[in-house]
């Protein structure tokens, strides 16, 4: 199915899925910034505070700069963003799916020959493969931002000085392996959704268990995934 | 093989989960035609209308669309074969996200090159054969069950097709819809000319409206007759039915007898 999917990207420009495409890129996107945000901010100052705390003993608070910064862009951004959207957009798609899989609309749009995956699975795929990137660099930059915060108001480290400490010690390459990653959780949160959806049987209780199946399947795949691409380029 | 016939279905056996649920089934749907599918729930009725546009495809026989076998269609083959279907699905199917003109022009956006002042003109006909020009702007989740039945009914012949297919079109329905929905289905094959296929358990709805009833239980078809032939019938299955919702013999059949 996402092979199929992929081969439909090739339409994704087409007149008949534009407006799809950028409806799902809306909810993807824009719809997923609040959550994102938070957990984003909370996340940086968390990893601020307890590395800060323990760097402290040995007076290098100044270096949890580089401590938030490469935790984040290398692991906890895309790691992060992930989980989020795998439980808010991806839970929703496999509603939706199951939902109309139930209800006989798949079959509607077969027996009309209009592809599901076209129709349905490419837009979502699209949508998560333009904007799990770019809200992982949203997750990142406030995750970064947080750490700042707490480092000034409770670790006693500037502004600058986080900043600087940051910068100095950033690799493009955690940047690029971070963004693989976001790309790859975008991949496995349709495909996981697309699947569940679709297999969808028994009226709402099917649903219910396409959405649980979606959430816990993506999690788990998410984390194995994460360490795997991680040990492929560090270890 | 009759030329006439819009429907051919030839010893079809199908195995669901172990259990049997159709079994050698052969009958003739001619042209023109209301074929109306009668059974109780489980009798194999809605599985018999999906094995006519390859919603699921026989383990054994084979089933005719006029000169081409749809159960043996590769996936190049099947988009044509099911273009000459529209089906009107037991819960109407239509996309919610959608309003009633958008789920009617579905098809033709998605299969036409008709543009859209054209598009919009032809969905508005169609609104309008069925009494819902009101309807355009509104969502499904706006209407009631009978008004979503005839939204998916346009959707099903925008296209026009050669054949309708009906799943259970009066379940869920009060009676003077169900009569409506009757009315509808009667007047779609007089005005276009449609082959219909229509699965209930409605009887009053299947003697209203069909040119013949065929019966199945247990996943056979037990009989094959005119809806006149259908409340005389001797079958202990088909009286079963008759007397389960009140339809009782009185001299000459004219229409429906109720007590």
């Amino acid at each position: 199915m996402i092979g199929a999917a992929f081969a439909a990207l090739r339409h994704v420009l087409s007149h008949r899925n534009r407006h799809e495409v950028l409806f799902q890129m809306f909810v993807t996107g824009i719809k997923s910034l609040g959550v994102i945000t938070v957990v984003a901010m909370f996340t940086g100052m968390i990893l601020a505070l307890q590395t800060g705390l323990e760097l402290r003993r040995f007076g290098q608070e100044v270096n949890i700069g580089t401590a938030v910064t490469v935790v984040m862009v290398r692991e906890m951004g895309p790691f992060m963003t992930g989980l989020v959207i795998a439980a808010s957009v991806g839970s929703a798609i496999a509603a939706q799916l199951a939902t109309m899989t139930v209800s006989e609309e798949i079959a509607a749009l077969e027996v009309m020959s209009i592809d599901p995956v076209r129709f349905l699975v490419m837009p979502r795929l699209a949508a998560l493969l333009v904007m799990m990137p770019i809200l992982t660099i949203y997750m990142n930059v406030l995750g970064v931002v947080g750490g700042a915060i707490v480092g000034q108001t409770q670790l006693g480290v500037s502004l600058a000085a986080y900043f600087d400490n940051a910068i100095q010690y950033a690799r493009n390459k955690d940047l690029y392996v971070g963004l693989f990653k976001a790309l790859v959780f975008g991949v496995i949160i349709t495909t996981v959704a697309c699947q569940q959806g679709f297999q969808a049987t028994e009226g709402a209780v099917g649903v219910g268990q396409a959405t649980r199946r979606t959430v816990v399947i993506s999690f788990l795949t998410i984390l194995a995934l994460g360490y795997m691409i991680t040990r492929a380029f560090y270890a | 093989m009759s030329g006439t016939a819009a429907i051919r279905f030839e010893g079809v056996t199908k195995r669901l989960g172990g259990r049997t649920v159709l079994d050698d089934v052969s009958f003739e749907v001619p042209r023109g035609e209301t074929f109306v599918i009668v059974g109780s729930s489980g009798s194999g009725k809605s599985v018999t209308l999906k094995h006519m546009i390859r919603l699921l495809t026989p383990d054994e026989g084979d089933v005719w669309v006029g000169d081409a076998c749809i159960s043996r269609a590769d996936a190049r083959e099947l988009p044509a074969l099911r273009d000459r279907f529209g089906v009107l699905f037991q819960g109407a199917a239509l996309l919610q996200w959608l309003t009633v003109g958008d789920n009617v022009a579905l098809p033709l956006r998605e299969k036409t090159r008709m543009p859209a002042a054209e598009i919009d003109e032809r969905v508005r006909a169609r609104l309008r054969m069925l009494n819902l020009e009101d309807a355009f702007e509104k969502y499904p989740s706006d209407l009631s069950g009978g008004m979503q039945k005839r939204v998916g009914l346009a959707r099903a012949i925008v296209l026009d097709p050669e054949i309708v297919l009906y799943d259970e079109p009066t379940s869920g329905l009060d009676p003077v819809t169900s009569r409506l929905i009757d009315d509808l289905i009667e007047d779609l094959r007089r005005k276009l000319g449609l082959t219909s296929v229509v699965v209930t358990h409605d009887l009053h709805s299947a003697l209203a409206i069909a040119s013949r009833i065929a019966v199945i239980h247990r996943g056979r078809i037990v009989e094959v007759s005119t809806p006149r032939e259908f409340v005389r019938s001797k079958s202990e299955i088909v009286q079963g039915f008759l007397e389960a919702q009140y339809i009782t013999r009185r001299g000459d059949w004219e229409g429906m007898v109720t007590p």
